[in-house]
């Protein structure tokens, strides 16, 4: 009988020498893994080019089969944008990050590039905190919650937290944006379907897309790895609601 | 015949680029360097080429790192405020070795006239790590055209960026340039360039990182791999690429060194000398990085003295009293010298005369 792949490590996934140093939990290694079957699935790995820029996706460049390329804290939307126009429109260019590179440091970068329709892919991790420097206060850490840098929980004197899927909705290079989460098995189809729309609408060249997920950091929330789970579920959502955004094809 | 026509130097940067095969330019408007991305936003897609304006001079560095990798000939161009905004992405480009060319078209600290006020920060590897960039500096418009077809050529040659020290005197003014590819030595096929792995004989992914050194990989193990192999390079660029221009200087006693719009400058002042029958010589270093420093050794040991012209408070002056050594005297005329308090103000030649004809009797 002919053996058929069903589950396991996926077929992108490079075997590294030295252990992968993510935490426990951590949903990092889950995004990456989603990236790798949907690369797998939509045939496309031969002609990706994978961007990160610093912080813990930064990790993920060493671990895809692909062409990839790291650059500067809060630059891979930069540095996506020349690749995109210096290869053509059929390589596909997908930018990984983390709430603190796209949306503090790499504001700028993320903005215009999604306001001028750049033809390229984001997905954003937003687990609340800088995970790699060890939990300080992000962009999109929710109300109330205590960091390294807000000991005593996020106040009007830190101010608001962004909701990038919604607000990249209202530039008109957007093509597309959603928001998913990892905390089910609904949520973790959900979240696929998402990046495999948002990577057609790069191959259509309907404009820039964006897949935002809520992702665990249990060790810089001091919770277990299934607390942690909930906590979004109980917590985060709420405030950063799931689904589609924007969803429009090409003009 | 070949094509001749009057060109302003920041257009130069433009016909420079299209000889040297330059396919992608991103920049961001700053005074006094907008007429090269005016130019290259006119020019390059037409041809083809991609032109992207960016939303900072951190974009656009950044721009130019994507640029890079894919193995293409990339450029940017910006001024003062925006070269120390594009300071941490050369450091990156030096350490991912991805060659690029950027040019600065000085100015005066944050008065948009000619300066040459950025000189440390050009060839000190002015961002974060320690790194250096070969550094040309042109004195006229032919020059400024010459040295971007050059700069490509060094960029792939050591990969790594390579950067053109004009000012807002060499942008602005006009002269006649003649169109003249140059023929540089073939350089090996970019291997390693990103493309996806469709393009790859070999199937194998290639990546490129701006943390070589401190993740693993089979060329760089570790951090010391890279530094060591990194000051190789660097000693081997200091061998090969050390580039000056002399005039007068076999028989000089007084050396003025000076480079850029100032050596224009300079070469009136010592050709006026020479007609009175005063020994002096002009050196101009071509490369600010790689110094000339072997020349001001020897002429050290001749026992010349030296007088270092330049529109700053003093910044090159100390590359050639390093060169020197303590053994000879080393004179200054400085942006202090200008003609006039405004930022119109120049060094002019009857300054540089004077304070030759004042050392020399």
């Amino acid at each position: 009988m002919e053996k058929k792949w069903v589950a396991g490590t996926p077929k992108l996934w490079i075997n590294t020498p030295v252990p992968i140093p993510f935490c426990p939990g951590c949903n990092h290694g889950t995004a990456a893994k989603l990236l790798c079957d949907v690369m797998d699935e939509m045939e496309i790995d031969q002609d990706v080019v994978l961007v990160v820029g610093v912080g813990c996706s930064t990790v993920v460049y060493m671990l895809v089969n692909v062409d990839a390329v790291m650059v500067a804290h809060g630059r891979p939307c930069d540095a996506a944008t020349a690749i995109k126009r210096m290869l053509g429109k059929d390589k596909i260019v997908i930018t990984l990050q983390g709430d603190g590179d796209s949306l503090a440091i790499g504001t700028e970068s993320t903005i215009h590039a999604a306001a001028r329709g750049e033809k390229i892919t984001t997905i954003m991790l937003n687990n609340g905190n800088y995970g790699t420097t060890g939990g300080q206060l992000a962009p999109t850490t929710p109300m109330d919650t205590i960091t390294t840098t807000t000991p005593n929980g996020r106040s009007d004197v830190h101010g608001y937290p962004i909701k990038a899927s919604e607000f990249l909705s209202n530039l008109d290079g957007v093509a597309y944006s959603a928001r998913g989460a990892f905390t089910s098995t609904a949520n973790y189809m959900r979240t696929k379907k998402y990046l495999k729309t948002a990577i057609q609408k790069q191959k259509d060249g309907a404009g820039y897309s964006f897949v935002e997920i809520l992702s665990a950091c249990p060790s810089n929330w001091h919770m277990s790895p299934q607390e942690s789970l909930k906590f979004i579920e109980d917590k985060i959502i709420p405030q950063f609601p799931l689904g589609e955004h924007k969803n429009i094809d090409k003009k | 015949m070949k094509k001749r026509f009057l060109v302003q130097g920041n257009e130069a940067v433009g016909w420079g680029a299209i000889d040297a095969g330059c396919e992608g330019f991103f920049g961001y408007p700053i005074t006094p360097q907008n007429e090269i991305i005016e130019w290259m936003a006119r020019e390059f897609p037409k041809r083809g080429k991609v032109f992207l304006q960016s939303a900072s001079e951190t974009g656009s560095i950044n721009m130019l790192n994507g640029g890079a990798v894919t193995g293409k000939r990339v450029m940017t161009s910006t001024s003062g405020p925006g070269w120390s905004l594009m300071l941490e992405g050369i450091s990156n480009l030096c350490n991912a070795e991805l060659p690029c060319v950027i040019v600065n078209v000085q100015r005066g600290w944050n008065a948009t006239r000619h300066a040459q006020t950025d000189y440390t920060s050009l060839t000190q590897g002015g961002g974060f790590g320690g790194y250096k960039t070969i550094v040309l500096a042109p004195d006229s418009i032919q020059e400024i055209y010459e040295h971007v077809q050059l700069a490509f050529y060094l960029a792939d040659k050591y990969l790594t960026p390579v950067v053109i020290a004009s000012d807002a005197i060499l942008g602005q003014m006009m002269e006649s340039l003649e169109l003249e590819k140059i023929n540089f030595p073939r350089l090996p096929e970019k291997k390693w360039a990103i493309k996806g792995k469709s393009h790859h004989k070999d199937g194998e992914r290639r990546s490129s990182c701006i943390a070589q050194g401190m993740l693993p990989s089979k060329k760089y193990p570790n951090l010391l791999s890279f530094w060591k192999s990194y000051d190789e390079k660097l000693k081997l660029i200091k061998k090969e690429e050390v580039r000056y221009d002399e005039i007068s200087l076999q028989d000089a006693k007084l050396v003025v060194v000076a480079f850029g719009y100032v050596a224009r400058v300079c070469q009136e002042a010592v050709n006026a000398a020479r007609a009175k029958g005063l020994k002096v010589g002009l050196l101009r270093p071509v490369t600010l990085w790689p110094f000339p420093s072997e020349i001001i050794k020897e002429k050290t040991k001749q026992g010349v003295l030296f007088l270092v012209v330049e529109d700053s408070l003093g910044q090159m002056v100390e590359d050639v009293k390093s060169a020197v050594e303590g053994q000879a005297d080393v004179h200054l005329i400085s942006c202090l010298d200008r003609h006039l308090p405004l930022e119109e103000g120049a060094i002019y030649p009857e300054k540089v005369f004077e304070k030759i004809n004042t050392l020399l009797n």
